[in-house]
């Protein structure tokens, strides 16, 4: 079983937000940067299990600079095999998608999983996108993930219940909360990690369809303001009059 | 000069962080109020690989360096010193002692046990009447055709009932000469060899300590460490990576006592604002930091002569020194900057205050750091 696993960079939940460039660039200085917890957690723990239980290697893939391989070598430390970073910067889905897909489809992967979305951007595009380009089933959301032969039943969270899914052959899916439990790395993983093949291919010059025109901040949380618990007339003005939500 | 953490170390620093969260900081206090020695919590650090952060692969451990223990060991401390605690005392004692001076079977047979924390580990060198004065142990040993018969008693001991197996220093020779000592390794169960009552303890509450006895314990020769005679002489060394591991016990404490200090601080309110915009509050932090940041460069400097085979006795004693009163003092200032409710359970500083007075004592008090240092001056 060959199991490919994407795995994003994104800033650590704590980091500060800033931009630069004329609010058009993310500021990385000063800012800790972790794999997209979604990835991480569901997507690849659930992989690992799976080449546990039937004897398969996962290899993950990244699109990105060296700046990945520290996250990369994270991945391997938690039980990856092997990891692939595709020597792009990423620059906006489709790219992403598209390196990764012209990489996967000439390697016979059984399955590529993704997380549901990275928790910077938010863009749950990039597992679809995969796809659609390779020409496979997508399931998205998916909680549960079970392989059995060349099937595979999958879970999904719906509106209200669960919908349960069967595919046949490869496919791709996006992993949300639930699908496994964080795993920790031992310290025999992070020494492994080293020696574990990271290889870096060169991009094959997919180009972004979109472009970011500027970025901003939420509007800044203002003081709360006290209103004496007898006064409803002063409640009612604030609410209708600075608040306009009355 | 490089002072950015190595990739390992940013990655152990994550993973310890990650566990401590999970399996520690719920339910510390419980541990605490009761003074649980919580053992599944050592088997979980023992599969992770934190029980054996120095011994060599070849042995079961995780092979790493002394950059990498204080990283485990201050990153435990800074949410649970008595985790830390006991942590530090298996891997540099116990599991150190064997490491730096057993043969080749010996480290076979104890060491990957100890390293996966399918053994925890005490060891023993204080008794009642010698802390400080380590050198004055009545605790005997007599030879007797293939074994040694051990008997006396040890105190303070972390892991005496826990314990599976324990490195004991104890008298074969005359009292005052520092060549009459030996080192042996004494398996639990072994007859006449028992742990006593548990300490009731000021702080490091979850970190077990009692007393060992020994009554005519028959101990075979082959449990020696090295040759007769030189139990005290290694007992010394060990205590100098001791230091750097209760030097990491003491910034991990210290740092913690910072990070919820910040954290109240931005809460808490007077006057209309948040008491860290106080300057009274304010210059306390700054004061914490700089400490944090001066305790934790010695600490590396260290960890740094230690790796590479430098002499060491001196910079482990002042890190050791630093590093604790640096513990006790960010600890007390914590609790002063929570006020009242720096006083009550419901917040972490009173255990951090509680705790932190440890590192000034355990392996070596303030006072004996001094000692060593100066000596090593004049020496100079």
């Amino acid at each position: 079983m060959k199991i490919l696993v994407c795995i994003s960079k994104v800033p650590d939940t704590t980091a500060k937000i800033s931009f630069t460039d004329g609010d058009t660039k993310f500021n990385e200085a000063g800012v800790q940067f972790i794999i997209n917890p979604y990835d991480e957690w569901y997507a690849l723990v659930r992989g690992l299990e799976l080449k546990e239980a039937n004897n398969g290697t996962v290899t993950t893939i990244s699109v990105g600079g060296p700046d990945y391989d520290p996250i990369i070598r994270k991945a391997l430390a938690i039980g990856a095999d092997a990891a692939v970073r595709i020597d792009a910067q990423p620059t906006d889905s489709y790219q992403v998608a598209s390196e990764i897909a012209n990489y996967a489809k000439d390697n016979g992967y059984d399955m590529v999983l993704c997380g549901k979305e990275t928790i910077d951007y938010n863009g749950s595009q990039v597992g679809g996108m995969i796809a659609e380009l390779m020409d496979l089933p997508y399931v998205s959301l998916a909680v549960k993930l079970e392989v059995n032969g060349t099937i595979a039943t999958i879970e999904r969270d719906v509106q209200g219940g669960t919908e349960v899914v069967e595919v046949s052959g490869a496919f791709v899916l996006s992993a949300s909360k639930g699908m496994a439990e964080q795993r920790i790395p031992n310290m025999r993983g992070i020494m492994q990690a080293r020696t574990k093949p990271l290889t870096v291919v060169p991009a094959s010059g997919s180009s972004a369809m979109t472009e970011v025109v500027s970025y901003e901040l939420p509007p800044a949380k203002t003081a709360c303001k006290m209103v004496d618990a007898e006064d409803m007339d002063e409640l009612i003005s604030l609410l209708h009059n600075e608040a306009k939500v009355i | 000069m490089d002072f950015s953490f190595t990739e390992n170390q940013t990655m152990v620093q994550q993973m310890v962080r990650d566990f401590a969260e999970k399996e520690i900081r719920p339910n510390m206090m419980k541990w605490d109020e009761s003074q649980e020695f919580p053992i599944e919590v050592f088997k979980k650090l023992g599969d992770l690989g934190l029980m054996g952060v120095l011994v060599p692969e070849e042995y079961g451990g995780s092979g790493m360096s002394y950059d990498e223990y204080i990283v485990v060991v201050s990153e435990i401390a800074r949410v649970c010193g008595s985790i830390g605690l006991s942590v530090a005392a298996h891997n540099s004692l116990c599991t150190g002692h064997i490491m730096y001076f057993g043969n080749d079977e010996q480290k076979k047979k104890w060491l990957p046990k100890l390293a996966t924390a399918e053994h925890i580990g005490a060891w023993g060198l204080t008794e009642t009447g010698t802390g400080s004065d380590a050198g004055g142990m009545a605790t005997v040993a007599v030879e007797d055709g293939d074994d040694y018969i051990i008997n006396g008693s040890k105190n303070f001991i972390t892991h005496a009932i826990s314990g599976n197996i324990a490195v004991v220093i104890v008298r074969t020779g005359e009292k005052g000469d520092s060549h009459g000592m030996t080192a042996f390794v004494i398996e639990k169960g072994t007859p006449g060899f028992s742990g006593g009552k548990k300490e009731d303890k000021l702080g490091m509450r979850a970190s077990e300590t009692a007393c060992l006895f020994f009554d005519d314990c028959r101990v075979p020769k082959a449990n020696i460490l090295g040759k007769v005679g030189e139990g005290f002489i290694q007992a010394m060394k060990v205590l100098d990576g001791g230091r750097i591991s209760i030097g990491a016990l003491g910034l991990g404490i210290a740092k913690g006592a910072l990070d919820c200090s910040i954290k109240y601080s931005k809460e808490r309110e007077q006057f209309g604002k948040p008491i860290s915009q106080h300057q009274a509050i304010g210059f306390k932090l700054a004061d914490m930091a700089t400490e944090v940041e001066a305790a934790e460069l010695i600490l590396y400097q260290a960890a740094y002569l230690k790796n590479n085979k430098f002499p060491v006795v001196k910079v482990s004693a002042m890190a050791k020194y630093l590093t604790s009163e640096v513990a006790v003092r960010n600890s007390n200032e914590a609790v002063q900057i929570h006020g009242g409710y720096g006083y009550t359970k419901e917040y972490p500083a009173e255990k951090f205050y509680r705790d932190s007075k440890l590192c000034t004592i355990g392996e070596g008090t303030s006072e004996i750091q001094k000692l060593v240092i100066s000596r090593e001056l004049l020496r100079e």
